[in-house]
């Protein structure tokens, strides 16, 4: 740990958004342990899946850019992969959740949407 | 890399280590399957975290193979949950 080279405002950055995510990730976790509901719970883990993820690999992009003395941008990819990966997890689950909740046939589940048939108006 | 730093970043690990038991504790409790997928893809996405946070504190660029490897396995392992959830099998 020879780190002396880094200056000490890329240390402040990093020390403010490491403390911001770990306050996301506290967040994410009470939220998923204590709301009552399915679907309550499915929006808190965005929290720390979203901002925090962005927060962690900014720090990271500071730091290590900070102490080889060129510009490190390999951190990104993590947060982009993650952009692209958490909204199709979240609607998978969605679907398995309400899909399940209509097979056990639970109350204040909305229904299946029915595509009504539109007219034919071709001209033939 | 200077003293004040070295505590935030065991604060910082200290609250993911919170964070992990309290999704962990939901993934065992979990009233349904869904809830128990959700809480283990939480624990992946914050063990991710956890293994930058240390790749920082170490100093050493490591660390990055091990974070993107938990993101990749942690969606596929979710997705392959969903649809497994979903319908029963997972390769249809």
């Amino acid at each position: 740990m020879n780190a002396a080279a880094v200056p000490v405002w890329v240390e402040l950055a990093v020390a403010v958004l490491l403390l911001i995510s770990a306050a996301l990730a506290l967040a994410s976790a009470w939220g998923l342990a204590r709301l009552g509901d399915f679907f309550s719970r499915m929006h808190v883990p965005a929290l720390t899946a979203t901002l925090g993820v962005w927060c962690v690999s900014v720090a990271a992009v500071l730091y290590f850019s900070a102490l080889e003395g060129r510009l490190e941008l390999r951190y990104w990819v993590i947060a982009l992969l993650m952009s692209i990966t958490v909204p199709i997890t979240t609607v998978l689950l969605a679907r398995a959740g309400l899909f399940r909740m209509r097979q056990q046939k639970q109350p204040g589940v909305p229904p299946p949407v029915r595509l009504r048939r539109l007219p034919d108006r071709s001209p033939h | 890399m200077s003293t004040w730093l070295q505590y935030v970043i065991y604060i910082t690990t200290a609250s993911y280590g919170i964070a992990m038991t309290l999704a962990l504790w939901r993934a065992l409790r979990g009233p349904t399957a869904q809830d128990r997928v959700l809480a283990v893809d939480f624990i992946t996405v914050v063990g991710m975290l956890l293994m930058l946070v240390i790749g920082i504190h170490y100093a050493s660029s490591t660390y990055f193979e091990p974070a993107l490897l938990l993101a990749l396995l942690g969606f596929v392992s979710s997705a392959a949950c969903a649809k497994f959830l979903l319908r029963g099998e997972v390769i249809e």
